[in-house]
């Protein structure tokens, strides 16, 4: 285990964002797997929902994102607010040099704070959302696919999720192959590739979860 | 870029300010004949000699080498590090490579870690305490015989030259969103530990020089890579992995 201090250290306080970031990756990859089922039907996307809150480790895993996003925010905008220090005073003009920064890489903190408000107003929306009920195979369970498409006949909130998926594409997209600079895994040969995998893994779940959006608003 | 000298009008924004306390704030200059086979830093020598010439202060600027390896010659030229050319330092650049009547932005680095001493020059002693805290290596390493002992594979050699061609200029840290200095000290830890003599004091080394790095208010890097875009001597994004690494052992190790 790392030494007591690891927390204290700049590269410490990265390598937390990195490893955490990366679990959360992990978890909009399994989330999105699991909202695909609303593609199947509203008896497969339900019972799926029943499976998950009806397995007592739901409170371990739930435990664990909680610490996952508490950790990643608190660390992040800790080295946000440094760098912001750091600076001092702006530059009266700053040129990208057009091979560094991305619009990716640049609105992180922005994206970040997106996706902070989008997670608060997804859980008030669903997860303590109105609570309808239904049948499956004679298990009487949450009715989440109701929710979940009367959610989304309002144009307003197909939109605000929308935006709130493409900050998270972004997100992603330059998160994703950063933590892994942040590990100390770069390679002349694979870092390429890594880099392109992770934007079109930003892409796809941008277009994912956005897609599912609208689908649903076409189901009303 | 024309073979042919040409002669060039160019208007001068430059940062003037008296000292660290001192605000400070953009003057504007007319410069005439400036010859496109005349450096950035001859041209500013031009205008110098000018402001000499009718009693005023000449603008202060770091410079020493005037050929791409001291690391002196630190400002931004419209608002790149070094200027607008890829691996040049600004005493390599030269003024062909801007065009009559343009207008030139020169200010100096812009980081808490480098006050501003005088107009362009900045102190820029912060790396030089980051070297202090663990950038050398202490062991006997003996004599040519001896090192001959101790082989270092071609790789590890190679690796080792690239990061030692860091001349500790600063542009990483003026071209770096969060002003982290991280690109400096990685190829410095990098460099270090690519030979078995480095790896004696690998783990206190990293450890030390990130805390002493942190401890100066350089930001964080969050892996835009314009430090390696704005880098003279192309030092890579690597050793950022590579010191990440070292730094994550070290942490294993309890130093």
């Amino acid at each position: 285990m790392p030494s007591h201090n690891y927390f204290t250290y700049s590269i410490g306080k990265k390598q937390i964002t990195a490893v955490t970031g990366l679990g959360l990756v992990g978890f909009t990859a399994t989330h999105l797997a699991g909202n695909l089922l609303i593609l199947v039907g509203a008896d497969a996307f339900n019972a799926y929902g029943h499976a998950l809150v009806s397995n007592p480790l739901i409170y371990l895993a739930e435990a664990i994102l909680l610490g996952m996003f508490v950790l990643h925010i608190a660390m992040a905008a800790t080295l946000t607010a440094q760098n912001i220090a750091a600076r001092g005073r702006r530059y009266y003009i700053k040129n990208r040099s057009g091979r560094g920064e991305t619009i990716a890489s640049m609105t992180m903190p922005y994206t970040g704070t997106i996706l902070l408000v989008f997670i608060i107003l997804h859980l008030i929306n669903f997860k303590y959302g109105a609570h309808y009920e239904t049948t499956v195979d004679g298990v009487v369970m949450r009715d989440l696919f109701r929710l979940v498409v009367e959610y989304f006949a309002n144009p307003l909130y197909v939109a605000w999720y929308v935006f709130s998926m493409i900050a998270l594409g972004l997100h992603t997209g330059h998160g994703l192959q950063s933590s892994l600079q942040t590990w100390g895994l770069n390679h002349p040969k694979y870092t390429p590739k890594v880099k392109m995998v992770s934007v079109a893994y930003g892409v796809l779940v941008a277009l994912g979860y956005s897609g599912l959006a609208i689908y649903c608003y076409f189901l009303n | 870029m024309s073979a042919k000298e040409e002669m060039l009008t160019l208007n001068l924004k430059i940062w003037r300010q008296e000292d660290r306390n001192d605000k400070g704030r953009f003057v504007d200059y007319k410069m005439e004949g400036v010859s496109t086979d005349s450096s950035f830093l001859e041209m500013i020598d031009m205008l110098n000699d000018e402001l000499v010439k009718e009693g005023k202060d000449p603008v202060s600027f770091d410079h020493d080498c005037r050929e791409g390896i001291c690391g002196s010659c630190a400002m931004m030229v419209n608002g790149q590090a070094h200027g607008p050319n890829a691996l040049t330092t600004t005493c390599q650049l030269h003024m062909r490579s801007f065009t009559d009547g343009d207008t030139i932005v020169i200010e100096p680095w812009r980081s808490r870690a480098f006050p501003v001493l005088k107009d362009l020059k900045t102190d820029r002693s912060a790396f030089d305490k980051i070297i202090a805290a663990g950038g050398y290596i202490s062991v006997n390493t003996g004599n040519a015989q001896d090192a001959n002992n101790l082989p270092v594979s071609k790789e590890n050699a190679d690796l080792a030259m690239d990061a030692a061609s860091c001349i500790g200029c600063g542009a990483c840290v003026a071209a770096c969103p969060n002003a982290s200095a991280m690109l400096f000290t990685s190829a410095k830890i990098s460099q270090l530990a690519q030979f078995p003599q480095g790896q004696v004091e690998a783990a206190e080394r990293a450890s030390n020089m990130v805390r002493e790095m942190d401890e100066l208010g350089f930001g964080n890097c969050t892996n835009h890579a314009e430090c390696e875009a704005a880098c003279p001597k192309g030092i890579d994004l690597r050793n950022i992995a590579h010191m990440n690494r070292e730094f994550l052992k070290a942490k294993v190790k309890g130093k």
